[in-house]
């Protein structure tokens, strides 16, 4: 095979690995949308809020540390323990319920009844708030996440296409590993929808609220059940966000590119958010390869809105989403 | 006891339909232009200037386009970054190509550059409305900035990607360039906040505004009683835009002085606006102000507060601005959705029948 032909197929395969990534946080939004019917826009600062918590809790981080410091005038940073990556995985997905049971109980809850466009506001300044929590808590420096998940390119995918193709393709093994999670991730979400009682209340819920009420299911609690499963796949996606790029700022504007991948996914389809997710991966890939040195590169920043762009006006509802968008 | 239209016999209908019906109001709206057109001017200093009364005009006359799309016609914008940054690039360019031509014609050119612009974004509202025109205006957003970082022509071909505002005259007072005074800047940005506003609530009230506040209620209801969707769309978008790219060349030319697409209209700043008209409230001119003047008060108190009284390092207080405005944002939605405006409202009411409630 020729060896531009070669070069577009391996920026294919990293590209699908990055979109397994977006799909990652997509889903997030996916599971809150359907159970509520909330845009929920602060899923890429939960992402890393959750990567952050986990990192400070790794190092044994003193929280609000800065804060204290400042106050009191101490001189307090760590703890001086080191806790195991499993031990600090578990005590972050506690975390993230608290703050599910914290959102639900001081915001969600009052904001019954109201438009989504409302929501999708408060959400917004949820996102703010969260943020400043999280700088505050933790300081706002760049962090490393080291949870031991492999890294660096992968020397067998590397070694096996030589020999067959005449050219190594690269593969980082984080990537490998993420898609992995991913798959087991949503595995483990539609068997909790569909075999448990949970989970089928949850559906309940999705599907008519007050119907659901009306059988005795308590919203309120499917609601904050909801959002730590949205806290704990967010978990997912900033650990494998910050394991690939540091735990900083930027994490939680992968939110703004999960946007499109709902558009194109449809904003109800779980398998809709992962189809969605490997085809911005793989068309924004394609696009900066192909066309993007033609007009000045960096086209990966506006791609996928672009693409979602032309999605919204052939098929409104995305690949996989419900046909009940209303048309003006 | 004083405020009440008890007494204002209004005999024609012209004085029946003013913007201000009782007589304090007209009183305090009068006091209030002439405070801030004959006493601030002389009073002013490049402190209050440029941390409080620039960056409130500017962001009053984003707000009020804003307002107009979205309070007042429904559709969500989170475009006004990028939108911004298409009058600040006209401006400039306007600037550089037209030395001779009076820097108020290119500030309004520039206005009608970003209309174009925003009704060609304003596109897809016609067929998807709700958080999917959100995304569809978040495509602009991010479109547009990459188009002004990457194509050479919008900066001059300038080795830095910034654009310069060269220094030029109204009335042979220099408003833009390093050269010009606090005094002279602040009062062209309030000559525009003026006539703008006047424009803006006479358009609301008028047959364009209860047009799109059909549309916004209800569209399809709209459309039956004879409302275009299509004109009451697009004109929003039109209007919405030029006041938006007003703000950006001014934002730029006289506030900045130097711009570069991606740090001074980011989405930070469409979410900024857009939190402005949520705190002030949608569907109201006064709000558009209130909550302009509100979010560019709060982090100068805060900075005054935290870091200069009780001696904060600078980050902290930066974090705290953050949980304050996320959590107002969040306070205002769930406590008074109308926003400051609102409040404003129930207070008037209020006065008017205080000291005897009933």
């Amino acid at each position: 095979m020729p060896e531009q032909l070669l070069f577009a197929a391996e920026v294919t395969l990293n590209g699908l690995m990055a979109g397994v990534l977006y799909a990652l946080v997509a889903l997030g939004f996916v599971l809150i949308y359907k159970a509520s019917g909330i845009f929920n826009y602060a899923q890429g600062v939960m992402a890393l809020f959750a990567a952050l918590t986990l990192v400070g809790i790794m190092e044994g981080q003193v929280p609000f540390a800065h804060l204290i410091n400042v106050i009191f005038g101490t001189e307090i940073h760590h703890f001086g323990w080191e806790v195991p990556a499993l031990l600090a995985i578990f005590l972050t997905v506690i975390v993230m319920i608290i703050f599910a049971w914290l959102v639900n109980h001081f915001v969600m809850r009052h904001l019954i009844n109201q438009e989504p466009i409302i929501l999708f506001m408060a959400t917004i300044g949820l996102a703010y708030f969260l943020e400043g929590v999280g700088d505050l808590m933790w300081g706002s420096d760049i962090k490393r996440l080291e949870v031991g998940l492999p890294q660096g390119i992968n020397e067998f995918i590397d070694e096996k296409t030589f020999e067959a193709l005449g050219y190594g393709f690269f593969i980082d093994n984080l990537d490998i590993v993420a898609t992995i999670i991913a798959v087991i991730l949503v595995a483990g979400l539609v068997i909790f929808s569909q075999y448990t009682t949970q989970g089928r209340a949850l559906r309940a819920v999705a599907d008519d609220h007050q119907a659901a009420l009306s059988v005795g299911i308590s919203l309120n609690f499917i609601w904050v059940l909801v959002w730590s499963i949205a806290g704990f796949v967010a978990l997912v996606a900033g650990m494998m966000w910050g394991a690939k790029s540091g735990v900083q700022f930027s994490l939680s504007l992968i939110a703004l590119k999960a946007l499109p991948v709902l558009l194109i996914g449809g904003f109800t389809s779980i398998p809709g958010a992962i189809i969605g997710g490997l085809i911005i991966g793989v068309g924004e890939k394609l696009f900066e390869f192909s066309i993007g040195p033609l007009i000045g590169g960096a086209t990966e920043n506006w791609f996928a809105y672009v693409l979602a762009l032309v999605f919204l006006c052939i098929r409104p509802q995305g690949l996989f989403g419900d046909k009940i968008i209303e048309r003006v | 006891m004083i405020y009440r239209e008890a007494g204002d016999f209004k005999t024609s209908y012209q004085s029946d339909a003013q913007t201000f019906p009782i007589k304090l109001d007209r009183i305090g709206y009068f006091i209030t232009l002439f405070v801030a057109v004959l006493v601030v001017p002389f009073v002013i200093n490049d402190y209050m200037a440029n941390a409080i009364l620039m960056p409130f005009l500017i962001y009053a006359i984003a707000a009020l386009g804003l307002n107009i799309l979205t309070g007042y016609c429904g559709q969500v914008s989170l475009g006004t970054g990028g939108f911004m940054a298409v009058g600040a690039f006209a401006c400039y360019k306007l600037m550089t190509a037209f030395p001779d031509v009076s820097i108020l014609i290119h500030v309004l050119l520039s206005g009608v550059v970003t209309a174009i612009v925003g009704v060609l974004f304003g596109l897809p509202s016609l067929r998807i409305k709700g958080f999917y025109l959100a995304v569809a205006t978040l495509a602009a957003q991010f479109f547009l900035v990459w188009l002004f970082n990457k194509v050479p022509w919008f900066y001059n071909n300038s080795a830095s990607g910034m654009i310069n505002a060269p220094e030029r005259t109204v009335f042979g007072f220099a408003v833009t360039g390093p050269g010009a005074s606090a005094a002279a800047q602040y009062l062209i940005c309030l000559a525009f906040v003026i006539v703008l506003a006047l424009i803006a609530r006479n358009l609301t009230r008028g047959a364009f505004g209860r047009r799109w506040m059909a549309i916004r209620d209800m569209d399809i209801a709209a459309e039956i009683i004879g409302v275009n969707p299509l004109k009451a769309k697009l004109t929003a978008f039109a209007v919405s835009s030029f006041y938006i790219g007003i703000a950006g060349a001014l934002f730029f030319a006289v506030y900045l002085g130097a711009a570069e697409a991606g740090d001074a209209f980011g989405i930070t700043k469409s979410f900024l606006v857009l939190f402005m008209v949520i705190i002030g409230g949608l569907g109201s001119i006064f709000g558009s102000f209130a909550g302009a003047a509100f979010l560019v008060v709060l982090p100068v108190v805060l900075k005054v507060v935290g870091a200069d009284w009780m001696g904060w390092p600078d980050d902290l207080v930066a974090h705290l601005q953050l949980i304050i405005v996320g959590a107002l944002i969040m306070a205002f939605l769930i406590l008074e959705p109308h926003g400051l405006a609102q409040l404003w409202r129930v207070t008037k009411e209020k006065l008017r029948l205080w000291p005897f409630p009933h």
